[in-house]
């Protein structure tokens, strides 16, 4: 395993957004990594990671504090937590009704693995398939998320210069997302009020270090 | 009497009569909704916490409803929206604090019934109280039976049974 080389970089957030929630913001990082299948220190990380999601700790999880500031915003922004839980609460329900947790690829494991250590949301995108700098906005009447689901005036989306790129919370655009044959990726983490700002680096750092 | 009507007279230029109200203007500066807005999200936040805590106070209890119908976010809601999500918090804090205060009622005269039932168990022929009456988890019964059978129910030797643990799934039983 190599040490990653990881330039942290805070994304845009525009006015309105940034006018309700102060604290609001994304960080992203460039990293030369595929999308593969995982080696076995990564399952086995995986299955240790299982070992400590017992029952007792998914309940209590949302009194946490990172899963309970990501629990407030989403509240705050008319979601209900409950319906649609957070990344970090839906990998320990799922670890719950699975009894562990399964692996998929490097690129999902390394961001499960992440998001489980520190509570903070990520996701990753294709670099090559991005159009300039990554931020935060609301998005207009008539976008779309990836040229197919249309999204409603207003929405929080990630978006780069030219489009939304994903949905905050939410699904990535198809045609920004990983594929197998991306080269480069984006890592990129929200960050809202009440997360330290270590933990969101964190989140990167380990997403990264899985990667490479 | 209708002295005015009629008459040209022109109520306007009547000093002291009653003037027609001026076209309504639109204000030129909004109302800053700033301060409300962030005193509705910190409440939320407040609220969300409560809900939080008393979500981890009743488990392993069973049946809370703790959904609040979402708002099709993510987005900035409206000061209204905001206001409604806010009421929506407190009913249903006020809720699930009000079962939560029945279910402990229950479970405290639950737990007193054991106590009655283990120091007599001659008045509770039969009797069975649950971990889950109690609000504790697992699948520990406390049940008067007789002892020896017919015999003990004929002689009136009854005791407190407690059973252990949960039985087998079917799977693994088979």
């Amino acid at each position: 395993m190599t040490e990653p080389e990881l330039h942290l970089r805070h994304g845009w957030v525009e006015a309105e957004l940034a006018d309700e929630f102060p604290e609001l913001g994304l960080v992203h990082a460039r990293i030369d990594a595929r999308a593969s299948g995982s080696p076995p220190h990564v399952k086995q990380r995986l299955r240790a990671l299982a070992d400590r999601y017992t029952g007792g700790r998914v309940i209590h999880m949302r009194q946490d504090p990172v899963p309970w500031a990501y629990r407030v915003f989403s509240r705050q922004v008319g979601i209900d937590p409950d319906t649609d839980p957070t990344p970090i609460e839906a990998i320990g329900l799922e670890r719950l009704k699975r009894g562990g947790i399964r692996s998929e690829n490097l690129l999902d494991d390394a961001l499960t693995i992440a998001i489980a250590d520190t509570g903070v949301p990520l996701i990753a995108l294709d670099d090559d398939r991005l159009d300039g700098d990554l931020g935060l906005r609301l998005a207009r009447a008539g976008e779309t998320l990836g040229g197919v689901r249309p999204l409603s005036a207003g929405q929080i989306v990630v978006a780069d210069g030219a489009r939304p790129v994903a949905v905050v919370l939410g699904e990535v655009a198809e045609d920004a997302g990983v594929t197998p044959a991306t080269e480069r990726m984006v890592l990129c983490a929200l960050s809202v009020k009440g997360v330290p700002r270590i933990a969101v680096e964190e989140a990167l750092w380990i997403a990264a270090e899985v990667l490479v | 009497m209708d002295r005015g009507r009629g008459a040209g007279l022109d109520f306007c230029a009547v000093p002291g009569a009653v003037t027609p109200s001026p076209p309504h203007l639109a204000p030129r500066t909004l109302p800053d909704e700033r301060a409300a807005r962030r005193t509705l999200l910190d409440q939320v936040a407040q609220l969300e916490a409560e809900l939080s805590q008393l979500f981890c106070s009743t488990w392993p209890r069973k049946d809370f409803d703790w959904r609040i119908a979402g708002r099709g976010g993510p987005r900035v809601l409206s000061l209204g929206e905001l206001e409604a999500l806010r009421d929506d918090l407190v009913d249903r804090v006020q809720h699930c604090r009000r079962t939560m205060s029945d279910r402990t009622y229950a479970e405290d005269s639950k737990r007193r019934l054991i106590e009655e039932m283990m120091l007599e168990p001659e008045r509770h022929k039969w009797a069975r109280v649950s971990s889950e009456d109690i609000g504790e988890p697992g699948c520990r019964n406390w049940h008067v039976r007789p002892r020896f059978g017919l015999l003990g129910m004929l002689m009136g030797w009854w005791r407190v049974v407690i059973s252990s643990g949960c039985p087998l799934s079917a799977a693994r039983a088979r």
